[in-house]
């Protein structure tokens, strides 16, 4: 009442200035919260940079493997003093090939072949593998013994690491792999070109080894090519026809609202649990074999398929309905309807469900641990019944490996398998982009 | 014959079946295809599938029955004594006698004719051919691994001749009944739906198949370890008792792997959900379009990177990065440059787990943001509140469910990880507080307990089986909860 009848007393207020509704305070929130965001967003895109940038500048060196090329005379008497090769073809396979290696490398170094110690040293400047790349070579073709052929060699994996820059050789030489001689000769005979760095396709073709300069993904990305074979091949038709039939023809009934949500759930299920799965049906009940890429395949497939089906599905829903209609009212049969019209609109995006969820499938470790595809394969698997690894799980098998060069290769194996991913995912968004239409 | 070669053939069957019927439809039509009830390729279609499908279900019914009918014929074979002894014995006989009967098909005729019922020139005549055996072979042995191999071979020759023969016979039947008024094509539609019907209760036996494994397996667990031990249990040390020790078995306590597990799942979300959060804010509220549209899909692509990934990048950069740092922040307070952060901790696990969930958080939530109606938002606005104030005020409330149940289906994702924790958390199970200590996870102790080369039956495998439906129902729970708030919320503004 006073205010209303006094109103000289109620205007100075307002004039005395507005109530303060804390304007700037406000904003000074706004701007915070705005702040918050923006540092989040950044959080993230930040750790995905870190995270990538980590695994290149630690993996990119992989993909040069240091070689020392010599001239290396496969003297009869070494390889075949007796010369009963023709009698014992044995032979060739035994002979000491990493001595033919060692005696040629002592005398491009000018060192003595008596000199015990060091001829030890110098051995040690090779890797293992030479033994079976020589014996190769001669099995391969007997003729050479007696001949002297320039062969690049694989150097050790301590000697690769050092040439990259990746050991410190400041460290004191008790406490560290490679001695000062050892670092002498490597730096002499790179200077002289005989030791350099060429492309490492061993990383792309060799099969499983205990020796980091040897060990390569071969036979996991033959393993990861056939599973993807087989889930590609079980879960798409599986898939589509699971998702044609409860879009397009399911009555709404308690059964299907189960298979609904059954869906919705094995989407989520942890990958681990489908490893349990195939453990205890594939293996124990229908006995197929151990560390198979078929077990490995099927898994995955059971693993894919409920994220193909929710991909199908919400493909076929963004047909409209009038091209059903159309159709039906032409005499179509459901049938011909859904196969002759409505598939083959929805099939752009059916196709980018099943890439992605192929993505997913090719990066997945888990439940490969669980089916004893941990194992040391050294050889292609010829069919997808014999045991091999895949690539993902060749990663992990590495990434337990205490070897410094390991953790080379393990990223060089990730950038394999992140390239993969990339293509399939690219492939997937161009798909889209170019036949995807709106209605 | 193999399998393969018979499906060929029953393929080949089926292929000329597609084009006789076809052929054969139109000429009863006299070449008017209007005269037919359906396209003359469904009469073909109908042919095939006669020819196929009664034939391929017979072939792989007798693949599936033949073993065991052979078996329990060879069993009940055995001598008296020997069917007196215990079910195991008899099938470690069985055993011997399969691996028998594989190496005599290694053998020749007159190996074989030599050998005759001599159990030890058996023996190292197969040895020699690769296919070792476990203990020299008494005579019936021979004779019934004799015995199994013609059942094998005569099942098999019987099968081919039945599967071909019902093929042929199913493409006769159905190349007889084609005519003008045939409904050929409601015949195949009925078939194409039954197999789509087939094919989308495969879901429904996944997860079938999911419980029955586990729960068979874990109850064969069950038998060695009581129920409540291993539920209620604080101790995980599953000792593998050595030969002849017996009894101890270890104990089997799912309490520090559930607490593990929990923990790191709590860290990891603590990460998580405010980046995750205030990325969606950001991106559905302030960003505008030309932002949203670079950095969505960047946040999505950590979506896409393999977890085996995030684990090694935890083991090789993050792991370090935190021992290293503690050290350091150690020597500047204290003088004692010791690390009190573990390389394998519960930090560097939940941190990096928390990396790998932010795109999860984020675009679960920015959709239910989005979802939020406009008019609220205007309202909001229009009252003069700052953009600020609407978010907290006026739209998290109103997408607080919906926010929780992808928080929720988060939280299950954060359960079921294997990848990072088996790299980046550690193997030892204890109970403890310390987030720099390692600790260790269900996920984690499924894979220890399945990748040694271990006997199938004892309770350290089995046990794997009884943690899966643990993990199982946890991340069911989790799911159908959130399922079910997300749908009630959507209804709300439907």
């Amino acid at each position: 009442m006073t205010d209303v009848v006094s109103p000289v007393s109620g205007i100075p207020k307002t004039k005395a200035g507005r109530r303060d509704i804390g304007i700037k305070r406000r904003y000074a929130a706004e701007r915070r919260f705005r702040a918050y965001g923006v540092a989040a967003l950044s959080f993230g895109i930040i750790f995905l940079m870190l995270l990538l940038w980590s695994v290149v500048s630690k993996g990119y060196t992989a993909f040069q493997q240091t070689m020392i090329t010599i001239p290396i005379e496969f003297s009869e008497q070494t390889i075949d003093p007796q010369n009963e090769r023709a009698a014992n073809p044995q032979k060739l396979m035994t002979a000491n090939y990493p001595v033919v290696a060692r005696n040629a490398l002592a005398k491009t170094l000018g060192v003595s072949v008596d000199d015990r110690v060091k001829i030890r040293a110098v051995g040690q400047l090779l890797s293992d593998g030479v033994r079976t790349q020589l014996r190769d070579m001669v099995v391969a073709n007997p003729a050479i013994i007696g001949t002297t052929q320039n062969v690049a060699l694989l150097a050790a994996g301590d000697i690769d690491s050092a040439f990259k820059g990746q050991i410190n050789l400041s460290v004191a030489e008790g406490n560290r792999k490679i001695s000062d001689q050892q670092v002498t000769w490597m730096n002499q005979l790179a200077e002289s070109g005989v030791l350099a760095k060429h492309f490492n396709t061993g990383i792309f073709v060799n099969g499983a080894s205990s020796r980091p300069e040897a060990a390569g993904v071969g036979v996991a990305l033959i393993g990861s090519f056939y599973m993807m074979l087989i889930v590609l091949v079980l879960s798409l038709p599986i898939g589509v026809a699971a998702s044609i039939y409860l879009e397009e023809f399911a009555p709404k009934n308690k059964f299907t609202d189960l298979i609904e949500v059954n869906i919705n759930n094995l989407a989520a299920v942890p990958s681990i649990v489908y490893g349990l799965l195939g453990l205890a049906v594939f293996i124990n009940f229908m006995g197929l074999p151990r560390s198979a890429s078929l077990v490995g395949g099927l898994v995955l497939t059971l693993m894919t398929l409920p994220t193909i089906i929710i991909a199908t599905r919400a493909a076929l829903k963004a047909v409209p309905p009038s091209i059903r209609a159309a159709a039906l009212g032409l005499g179509a049969s459901k049938m011909q309807t859904i196969f002759h019209h409505v598939l083959p609109l929805a099939m752009p995006g059916i196709l980018t469900g099943t890439i992605i969820g192929l993505a997913h499938a090719l990066g997945e470790t888990a439940p490969l641990l669980l089916i004893g595809m941990v194992a040391f394969v050294a050889n292609y698997p010829a069919t997808p019944l014999d045991p091999s690894t895949a690539l993902p799980v060749q990663i992990y098998m590495w990434a337990n490996e205490a070897e410094r060069a390991f953790v080379e290769r393990t990223s060089g194996a990730i950038i394999i398998l992140l390239l993969f991913l990339i293509v399939m995912n690219v492939g997937a968004i161009l798909l889209r982009r170019r036949f995807e239409r709106r209605w | 014959m193999s399998t393969s070669l018979i499906l060929l053939i029953v393929a080949i069957v089926g292929l000329a079946g597609y084009g006789i019927g076809a052929r054969r439809s139109l000429a009863i039509a006299g070449g008017l295809s209007s005269k037919l009830h359906s396209r003359p390729g469904y009469y073909g279609s109908f042919v095939a599938v006669c020819a196929i499908v009664p034939a391929v279900f017979i072939l792989f019914v007798w693949l599936v029955a033949s073993p065991a009918v052979i078996s329990s014929s060879i069993r009940g074979s055995f001598p008296e004594e020997v069917k007196a002894q215990s079910e195991a014995e008899q099938g470690l006989a069985f055993g011997m006698i399969t691996s028998i009967a594989r190496g005599m098909n290694v053998l020749s005729l007159e190996e074989i004719d030599r050998i005759g019922s001599n159990p030890v020139e058996l023996r190292s005549a197969l040895g020699a051919k690769g296919v070792p055996l476990a203990g020299d072979p008494q005579p019936y042995m021979i004779e019934a691994a004799g015995n199994l191999n013609t059942m094998t071979y005569a099942s098999r020759l019987a099968m081919t001749a039945v599967v071909v023969v019902f093929s042929v016979l199913g493409a006769g039947l159905a190349y007889r009944r084609i005519a003008p008024r045939f409904r050929a094509r409601n015949r195949v539609e009925k078939v194409i739906l039954v197999s789509l019907v087939v094919a989308s209760s495969i879901a429904i036996l996944t997860t079938v198949g999911i419980v029955l494994s586990m729960l068979t397996e874990a109850t064969r667990f069950f038998t060695h370890v009581p129920a409540w031990e291993f539920f209620f249990g604080t101790v995980w040390d599953p000792r593998f008792a050595a030969a002849g020790s017996g009894g101890s078995e270890g104990q089997f306590g799912l309490i520090p792997l559930l607490l593990g597990t929990l923990y790191i799942g709590f860290v990891a979300m603590l990460f998580a959900v405010p980046i995750g959060l205030f990325s969606a804010i950001y991106m559905a509220e302030y960003a505008s379009p030309h932002v949203r549209s670079t950095a969505k899909p960047l946040l999505e692509v950590l979506a896409g990177i393999p977890t085996i990934v995030y684990g090694f990048f935890a083991l090789t950069t993050v792991g370090p990065f935190l021992r290293d740092l503690s050290s350091q922040l150690n020597g500047l307070v204290t003088g004692d440059y010791s690390n009190f952060i573990q390389a394998q901790s519960v930090l560097t696990a939940g941190f990096v787990m928390g990396i790998m969930l932010i795109p999860y958080v984020s675009s679960l939530s920015d959709d239910i943001i989005t979802a939020v109606p406009r008019a609220l938002r205007d309202g909001s606005l229009g009252l003069g509140a700052t953009r600020s104030e609407t978010i907290k005020r006026v739209i998290l409330p109103a997408a607080l469910p919906g926010i929780v149940g992808a928080l929720l289906m988060t939280a299950s994702r954060a359960v079921g990880e294997t990848m990072i924790v088996v790299l980046a958390a550690g193997v030892a199970a204890r109970i403890q507080l310390n987030p720099f200590e390692p600790m260790t996870t269900v996920t984690v102790k499924i894979v220890n307990q399945l990748t040694g080369d271990l006997e199938f039956t004892s309770p350290q495998t089995l046990v794997a089986f009884a943690l899966g439906i643990t993990l199982f129902a946890i991340t069911l729970c989790l799911n159908i909860y959130a399922l079910y708030i997300v749908r009630k919320y959507r209804e709300q503004y439907e």
